[in-house]
């Protein structure tokens, strides 16, 4: 029997369709729980008087917190491959503007890209998907590349 | 942070200041609530046995994390972190050292930006490169 390819013609049809966009209101409790779990004592991300000095003139998050974000339901959700495990591959990140509390970020994503390797532990699927970040006042915030290994 | 970087302060080769981390079991799991990564490969060692590994490993999104932090420590409040690339090509485990080191490729100025290119990885006790990647910083002048 002939192994099916990972990229199945869903996953094919999926690539370049634009998610649903999704709204993310930045709450200040937050940064400051993720800057915490990162154990980041910087006080651009937690100290109001301090941050109110700097060159924002208010809290802004660290650069990575924009990965608690939600992002938009995909038009054309794809199964997952059922397989042992996924792995976070890697990521590329552009940061254009700070976020910070009050925000409201609009998160959009798409597959980018879907491809299949081998691996140790058999065929791996990587899935890359774009994320993009724009805030209330329209202004692109970030972009992000992520890829997914399914093995 | 009271230590400012300029552009002027960078040359090739340099490195930029490490920094050392420690997650622990506890951290993760700090980490997967703050962020919302709530994959039991983080907290569940049964799951990570599962998926092939000697116990939970730490989240790829906190290395970036660290990487991230490694990067706005050295460049200051005036600094801006402007590109962040990172790949996971290795597994950490807790409560080992994990060390953000990195340095300075290449330093130049585009569209009236003053730009530092840096190669920069999270290390392991072993001195194995765990997350290689870069960054680009935007950095303010003393002029």
């Amino acid at each position: 029997m002939t192994q099916e390819s990972l990229v199945t013609d869903e996953l094919k049809a999926a690539i370049g369709v634009e998610s649903a966009p999704a709204l993310n209101e930045v709450e200040k409790g937050a940064i400051r729980k993720f800057a915490q779990a990162v154990g980041d004592p910087n006080p651009l991300w937690q100290d109001e008087e301090y941050a109110k000095k700097g060159p924002y003139g208010r809290i802004v998050a660290p650069p990575t917190f924009l990965v608690t974000m939600a992002s938009g339901r995909s038009a054309r959700p794809v199964r997952p491959p059922m397989r042992r495990g996924l792995l976070d591959g890697g990521a590329e990140w552009e940061f254009y503007q700070p976020v910070g509390p009050g925000d409201v970020i609009t998160c959009t994503s798409k597959l980018a890209e879907a491809y299949e390797r081998p691996g140790r532990m058999g065929t791996m699927l990587f899935t890359v998907t774009e994320q993009t970040y724009i805030n209330q006042k329209g202004e692109l915030v970030a972009k992000r590349r992520g890829t997914v290994i399914t093995f | 942070m009271a230590n400012q970087l300029y552009f002027e302060d960078v040359q090739e080769g340099m490195e930029v200041t490490p920094l050392v981390k420690q997650p622990d079991r506890m951290q993760l799991v700090r980490y997967a609530g703050a962020s919302g990564d709530y994959n039991p490969l983080h907290y569940d060692d049964n799951v990570a046995k599962a998926q092939g590994q000697p116990m939970v490993i730490v989240h790829g999104l906190l290395k970036c994390a660290f990487l991230a932090q490694l990067m706005t420590d050295w460049i200051g409040d005036q600094g801006k972190l402007f590109k962040l690339g990172v790949q996971y090509r290795g597994t950490d485990f807790p409560p080992e050292q994990i060390t953000c080191k990195g340095t300075v490729t290449k330093k130049y100025v585009e569209d009236g930006k003053h730009l530092v290119d840096c190669e920069i990885w999270t290390e392991n006790p072993k001195g194995e490169k765990t997350t290689p990647g870069h960054a680009t910083v935007i950095l303010p002048t003393k002029g």
